[in-house]
């Protein structure tokens, strides 16, 4: 999540590019980028886009919330607020105020598999923003007096973004459930009592064990070549000696695959309209017996998926009636296991249960049947023009690229994308639709009205009530 | 496309028409934006084409990529939707692409669908808006599908049903998230009596009173080249692009019917006694919203006022309401004000959220914030730093073909000509301090806000 939230950013743009369901996708023929590593392990990639004098550069380290100590989690995502709160020679607020003051734009999310710092600035100004995360890096000071305010804003971000959220909370024990003992299953933000215990001692361990330059990919996208970039990159982050860092996948552990399917339904007051989704561990770029079964998966997600067409909206939506709405998402972009999901908002007179037998009953006639050849080669075309969208940003290919390679992937992998998807065939998405949506060990959630809970007004004076006891207790 | 602030969550409750309800209950904020970020753009970057019919278009020119983008806006939007009717032009808006002439909504789908062409329409509450992302390749096809949507849409009756039914179900959701309950309520406060404040999807009920009628209405009266603003970027030279807007738009009728609302709408500007409204909200975290009289582009306090709001609580960590409420005590993630503009009203917008426990303090810091700047107005680094971003920072904007066509709309929809872009920077950056008291003491007045908090909050409110 971001260090600060733009609620208006980018809205717009993604209203469109939903229309038309353009993955994020990747091809080195297309983007053609450079790549070069630094004598200190550094991974560079240089993506050239010269549509304007900017460049974007975004720092990824190979280390997320999944790669916290137990009992710790919400660490990784405290430590991206406190880079922003100063170093050795560079007080706190000051890296935005100057990246801010020379006209550029900055921000920071942290993920399960890894954490992120990027900013979007004039090309003139790379040397700036070069040298501040660079400086970061290595000498982040972590202070008593910031600290303790950061970890109240950390705090009502997960208030704000999660508690005061059912989906967001039903969310939460969808992947405490699908995930069970592998580290996907505790929340980015943190669990709240661990996340209000954190300490800067905390932050500085998990500091001092993931942030070495030879555990982190720098991107850099935009009007620059590497033959300009790799001076600048050597006068800053090269400076960094390497550092020993822990095996990240032999520390997670491993994921026990379930074989139960189960069932989790949140009731609150506050939603007015239920909502139905169903979620299955599925094979993941860092995480599949054979490559293959990610390239199918993306087949089959597009045919299910993609838009008003999609078999799912036309069959749910369109023909029966039983839905509003209906998603698929497919999350591919793991260095742990990945995960197909479907969701459906049933119509404004359907009962959730008439359109979960809806979608139980399109789910049994797609195993049964399969996809057909036809479904499969739109679905590559559909994907294949997707990348030829995907170049018209800056950031979207930069981003592209760390995330595969935090999570298992190489820039090989990436550039051979359009291949492998042209090479899927109906056996293969028929394979992996059995494997994974015919499998075990789903997890199926509702999101319902809760006609027996108290009405708003009663909580609120239920909440009067505690905030008196409180006060009377501090008393 | 994800959204980088957000939390990379595992799955997605994501439907075709959740991004709908992801803006502000005023709908988009229809020129705040597009100033906020635009600036200094060569003039000659910006090419002005006019149709043999008519219609002048705004292009940037750029092969790099073999894709065009075409953005559009018919002037009236929900503002124009009968009282009795509300939702009429969203549901219009929602049903433009399913379906015209001899194809129904599936034919017509798989058209868009197998020349990968994107296709979208929105209504805000001024404005009835089209978006078009096609391949070069696929242009010709794009555009008849344009074409036919504008001119021909067909509002069969299974489609008008399953729309309909998706904006009430939108609507349900809306019921449910704090932030639209928020806006609904502090536009209801701002504005009764008038379309802005009114929601601007309608109602579950209102939604199921609108009839085919209706919406062949809609479609034969609003939508009319007089009043009709485009805007192009990527691979289309003048002459290919004046004859696509010719065949897009040549069909419809010269000038729209008169609208539905009163000509002129009033100024619906806060009055000074307005009181803290608290709409009960379970949970333990509250959320504000407040509003005051905002500024218009184009009136010459414009550029400080931009700058000032910037200094104020512009998006980042610098601004003086993120340092007294976040980063100084850690009451808030998000604490931000912004200018927004719609055709008939003006706002200055401050929002935040924070533990029901402490909004009264995070509410007396917005506040003591506020008044300090509009005593002693800023520092002149402060004041230098902010025209360096807000001048600096346009260039970023125009790295993409669909973000460039979209801002050069946003300009024109606020009335700017072609020129604008070349004067803005010389704008922003001749504003004085003295200028930034003068709008200070204009803008700020934290005792002529609206205030809404939704949550759990009971101590005082101011």
């Amino acid at each position: 999540m971001g260090v600060f939230w733009r609620p208006f950013w980018g809205v717009r743009f993604a209203a469109l590019a939903l229309a038309l369901m353009v993955p994020a996708a990747a091809s080195a023929r297309v983007f053609d980028p450079e790549t070069f590593t630094l004598a200190n392990g550094l991974q560079v990639v240089v993506v050239p886009n010269h549509r304007a004098p900017v460049v974007t550069q975004m720092l990824f380290y190979k280390a997320g919330a999944a790669d916290e100590p137990a009992g710790k989690s919400g660490v990784a995502h405290y430590l991206e607020h406190l880079m922003f709160r100063g170093t050795a020679t560079v007080p706190s607020g000051a890296f935005s105020r100057e990246v801010a003051a020379h006209g550029g734009v900055e921000n920071a999310y942290t993920n399960q598999d890894q954490t992120v710092y990027f900013q979007t600035i004039a090309r003139d100004q790379l040397p700036l923003t070069l040298r501040l995360e660079a400086d970061r890096m290595a000498n982040l000071r972590i202070r008593p007096e910031t600290a303790a305010p950061e970890l109240a804003v950390v705090l009502n971000e997960r208030r704000q973004r999660t508690e005061a959220s059912p989906a967001a909370r039903l969310r939460e024990q969808v992947q405490a459930a699908l995930f069970q003992a592998y580290p996907y299953a505790r929340p980015v933000v943190g669990r709240p009592a661990e996340l209000a215990a954190l300490a800067p001692a905390d932050a500085r361990a998990y500091y001092l064990a993931w942030y070495a330059p030879n555990n982190a990919v720098l991107v850099v996208a935009g009007d620059i070549s590497a033959g300009t970039l790799r001076p600048l990159a050597e006068a800053t982050f090269g400076r960094i000696p390497a550092r020993p860092v822990p095996d990240r996948v032999v520390a997670r552990g491993a994921a026990l695959a379930s074989d139960q399917d189960r069932r989790i339904e949140l009731k609150d007051a506050q939603v007015r309209q239920p909502s139905l989704s169903r979620v299955w561990v599925a094979p993941s770029h860092g995480w599949a017996a054979e490559p293959a079964q990610v390239y199918a998966l993306e087949v089959l997600q597009t045919i299910l998926g993609g838009g008003a067409t999609g078999r799912l909206y036309q069959a749910l939506v369109v023909r029966q009636g039983l839905a509003a709405g209906v998603s698929v998402d497919y999350l591919a972009d793991a260095l742990g296991p990945g995960q197909f999901s479907l969701g459906v908002v049933p119509g404004p007179d359907v009962a959730v249960a008439d359109a979960e037998a809806g979608l139980n009953a399109e789910l049994a006639r797609l195993l049964h049947d399969g996809v057909s050849a036809a479904e499969v080669a739109a679905a590559i075309r559909r994907l294949q023009v997707g990348a030829i969208y995907a170049r018209d940003s800056l950031q979207g290919p930069a981003s592209e690229f760390g995330v595969a390679l935090t999570t298992g992937q190489s820039v090989a992998d990436v550039e051979a994308w359009p291949d492998r998807i042209a090479a899927v065939t109906v056996e293969d998405v028929d394979r992996v639709l059995r494997d994974v949506l015919g499998g075990q060990g789903s997890v199926t959630a509702l999101l319902l009205p809760d006609p027996d809970a108290p009405t708003p007004e009663e909580e609120l004076e239920d909440v009067a009530a505690a905030q008196g006891m409180a006060r009377g207790a501090v008393r | 496309m994800k959204a980088p602030w957000a939390f990379q969550w595992a799955f997605q409750w994501a439907f075709q028409w959740a991004l709908l309800l992801a803006l502000v209950v005023l709908g988009q904020p229809a020129r705040a934006a597009a100033v906020a970020k635009a600036s200094t753009a060569k003039a000659s970057l910006v090419e002005r084409v006019v149709s043999p019919g008519g219609i002048e278009v705004w292009l940037v020119r750029d092969a790099k990529n073999p894709i065009i983008a075409l953005d559009w806006s018919f002037r009236g939007g929900a503002a124009t939707d009968p009282i009795d009717r509300l939702g009429l032009a969203a549901m219009a808006a929602g049903l433009l692409d399913e379906g015209a002439a001899e194809l129904d909504s599936a034919a017509f789908q798989d058209r868009l669908a197998d020349h990968s062409v994107g296709l979208a329409f929105n209504a805000s509450r001024d404005w009835f808006s089209g978006a078009l992302l096609t391949l070069r390749e696929n242009r010709q096809e794009a555009f008849t599908l344009a074409r036919l949507a504008l001119t021909a849409p067909r509002f069969d009756a299974d489609a008008v049903a399953r729309i309909r039914g998706q904006l009430q179900v939108a609507v349900r959701r809306e019921e449910a998230d704090p932030v639209t309950v928020a806006y609904h309520a502090l536009a209801r406060q701002l504005f009764p009596d008038h379309p802005y404040g009114r929601p601007l999807r309608g109602t579950t009920d209102t939604l199921a009173a609108i009839t085919i009628g209706d919406l062949r209405g809609f479609a034969a009266r609003r939508l009319a080249r007089n009043g009709l603003l485009v805007t192009a970027a990527g691979d289309i030279d003048p002459a290919e692009l004046a004859a696509a807007v010719d065949w897009i738009f040549g069909a419809l009728p010269a000038e729209p019917a008169p609208a539905a609302y009163p000509d002129a709408l009033p100024n619906a500007l806060p009055s000074a006694d307005l009181r803290p409204v608290a709409v009960p909200w379970p949970g333990p975290q509250s959320l504000f919203v407040q509003a005051g009289a905002g500024i218009p582009p184009g009136d010459p306090d414009w550029p400080a006022a931009l700058l000032l709001s910037h200094i104020l609580g512009g998006e980042g960590l610098e601004s003086r309401l993120a340092e007294a409420v976040r980063t100084r005590r850690g009451l808030s993630y998000d604490v931000q004000c912004n200018l927004q503009s719609y055709a008939r009203a003006d706002l200055f917008i401050v929002t935040g959220s924070t533990a029901n426990a402490t909004v009264g303090q995070a509410l007396g810091l917005v506040r003591h914030t506020l008044a300090e700047v509009a005593a002693h107005g800023v520092t002149a680094r402060e004041l230098r730093d902010a025209q360096t971003y807000l001048t600096g920072s346009f260039p970023l904007q125009f790295t993409n073909d669909r973000a460039i066509a979209a801002l050069l709309l946003d300009i024109r929809r606020d009335g700017y000509p072609a020129g604008f872009l070349d004067h803005r920077d010389a704008l922003l950056r001749r504003v004085t301090l003295a200028d930034i008291r003068r709008v200070a003491a204009r803008l700020l007045r934290p005792d002529a806000m609206a205030t809404v908090v939704v949550g759990g909050a009971t101590g005082p409110l101011r």
